[in-house]
């Protein structure tokens, strides 16, 4: 089985964002660049279908900036077997219309007959990449599962649904299956995987974007919190509490 | 339908779910000042029974959609049939709608703004704004041309009655079941229904200074004294203390009710991402230097195991007074 993983590099959880001069674009500077945590469950997922396999073959497939690589090396690190690149420096203010767009063209030419995602990437947090990839190629997609079984060339996934629900799907292959926490726990790279992955290809392609449908007129930091208050020490101050949030909040 | 307002309304029973007529509320009233109409769009067994309420929250017609709601492939295909050349297609960013706004962008080839905070006309043109980085940045979007898809963020703007005609229209013939060979095998209700995370007017969230998750229980009674959600930060999900459902943070649900209480949270970066749109922060926690302070309205510095108890009896008291 040939299975697409498409990934993001973006600023890790803990990253203290500022605002670029452009006003559009975050400041670069002491960002540290991780896979974007759903998408390593999507990876993981395709490692482990994989190895339950006993063969087939993992690509992982990436639009962004040159630096990419290290996180593409990263995944070849965990056990994939080759990566695509589509080098494209501003792939981080793309829109998700013209990402789709493009990853759905490289996708077109590898093959595949499943396609995983993160359920989102945690920087635009727009959720939409996976569905729209798949809406391109013409697959059926699921979205956010949390739990994924092939048998008999279909995938039976499992994802929340609404109050509180568990909805399952049986999906007919191939398909663009999006992932969310609880799915697996993402490996870490073993030593010698590292070294394996140095020898691993990366297809390195430029790529020219279309011009987005959603456009980014401002970006900007959010307002501060009004300050607040400590309204005092242990039980005595539960009174004092009620009290606000009845009367100041008005939220009792 | 040309430069109306559609909006995807949930309904349930034939009660219109309260964030959906919060996009009902804010398409009313993008409408009115381009002097256009809104109309809801309902779907499923008794929805028909849902119109009524659809005007009163200033829809001045109701669309009942001939399809399965549960087939979220469908109705989006569904929706897109009746969307041709509209201004706006709004929904809200509820489970059900982060899984159908971009079927519906897939479906029109239209742009989506996803979990909106706002929507406002600049001219002719909708403006949304919507939290990037889980909250640390808000980007301002437009589309370039054409209809936008928006899904609204629950609680992000009040659900406020306007009447308006709300004339009921049928609408049948609803494209068949798109699905593409995705099949809904089966949905598991859950053990008892609760309230959703992203959807409740109040969150009280516990952190690992609860010690274990057998201390979850002062939790949920503080959390149901309120009417609310229980939420957890990542270190306790990641413990396996409480389900991953109920993260809050970055990488679990970003939360924006009207009340967030925050018990033994001591604030890391990423949790705070996840709640700091809330309308009103509480933080009580032993630690005085706890970041969780620096976002909270109101803070209590102590032990959470003898003052959410006390908290709670005090709520449960004001509530039976009425």
């Amino acid at each position: 089985m040939n299975i697409v993983v498409c990934i993001k590099r973006v600023p890790a959880t803990d990253s203290r964002i500022k605002i670029g001069a452009d006003g559009t674009s975050i400041d670069p500077a002491q960002i540290e660049w991780i896979i974007s945590p759903y998408d390593e469950f999507a990876v993981e997922a395709a490692l482990q279908m994989k190895e339950a396999a006993g063969g087939g073959e993992v690509t992982i497939l990436t639009l962004g900036p040159a630096e990419s690589t290290k996180e593409l090396r990263t995944c070849l690190a965990m056990g994939a077997d080759k990566a695509v690149l589509l080098k494209d420096a501003d792939a981080s203010s793309r829109d998700a219309t013209a990402t789709a767009a493009l990853l759905a063209e490289a996708i077109g030419d590898l093959n595949a007959d499943l396609v995983l995602c993160g359920k989102q990437a945690i920087d635009r947090d727009q959720g939409q990449v996976g569905t729209l990839l798949a809406a391109k190629l013409g697959l059926p997609c699921v979205t956010e599962i949390r739990k994924l079984e092939i048998t008999d060339g279909k995938a039976n996934v499992e994802r929340a649904g609404e109050d509180g629900t568990s909805e399952t799907y049986n999906v007919a292959l191939p398909a663009v299956l999006t992932c969310t926490k609880g799915l697996n726990e993402p490996r870490y790279a073993s030593l010698k995987g590292i070294m394996m992955a140095k020898k691993k290809p990366i297809d390195e392609r430029d790529v020219s974007a279309a011009d987005g449908a959603l456009q980014l007129a401002s970006l900007e930091l959010p307002p501060p919190r009004r300050d607040g208050r400590i309204v005092g020490e242990g039980v005595e101050a539960v009174p004092e509490l009620v009290r606000l949030l009845r009367e100041e909040a008005k939220v009792l | 339908m040309a430069g109306e307002i559609l909006v995807y309304v949930e309904q349930k029973g034939g009660a219109a779910k309260r964030a959906s007529l919060e996009a009902l509320t804010l398409g009313a009233k993008l409408a009115a000042a381009r002097s256009s109409a809104a109309h809801a769009i309902v779907a499923g067994d008794s929805a028909a029974d849902a119109a009524a309420e659809c005007a009163r929250y200033g829809a001045a017609k109701v669309l009942v959609l001939d399809t399965d709601p549960k087939d979220t492939h469908a109705l989006a295909a569904a929706v897109a049939g009746v969307a041709n050349d509209v201004a706006l297609v709004l929904l809200a960013h509820t489970a059900k709608g982060k899984d159908l706004g971009p079927r519906i962008a897939g479906a029109l080839n239209a742009p989506l703004a996803s979990d909106c905070t706002a929507i406002s006309n600049e001219g002719d043109t909708l403006v949304a704004r919507r939290p990037v980085f889980a909250g640390k940045a808000i980007a301002t979007v437009k589309p370039a041309s054409g209809t936008l898809i928006a899904s609204l963020r629950p609680n992000a703007v009040p659900a406020e009655e306007s009447a308006a005609d709300g004339a009921v229209e049928n609408v049948s013939g609803a494209a068949p079941s798109t699905g593409l060979g995705a099949v809904l095998a089966e949905i598991l209700a859950a053990a008892d229904e609760k309230i959703a995370l992203t959807e409740a007017a109040v969150v009280v969230s516990g952190g690992r200074g609860l010690k274990g998750p057998e201390n979850f229980g002062m939790i949920e009674d503080l959390a149901a004294a309120l009417g609310g959600a229980v939420g957890a930060s990542r270190a306790v999900c990641d413990a396996g203390w409480r389900p991953h459902t109920e993260q809050v943070g970055q990488t679990g649900k970003v939360v924006s009710p009207n009340l967030y209480i925050a018990v033994a949270i001591s604030g890391a970066i990423q949790h705070l991402a996840g709640m700091r749109t809330s309308n009103f922060i509480v933080a009580i926690n032993s630690d005085a230097e706890a970041p969780i302070f620096k976002v909270a309205d109101y803070g209590i510095v102590g032990d959470a195991f003898e003052i959410v108890p006390k908290l709670t009896e005090a709520v449960a008291a004001l509530k039976a007074q009425g």
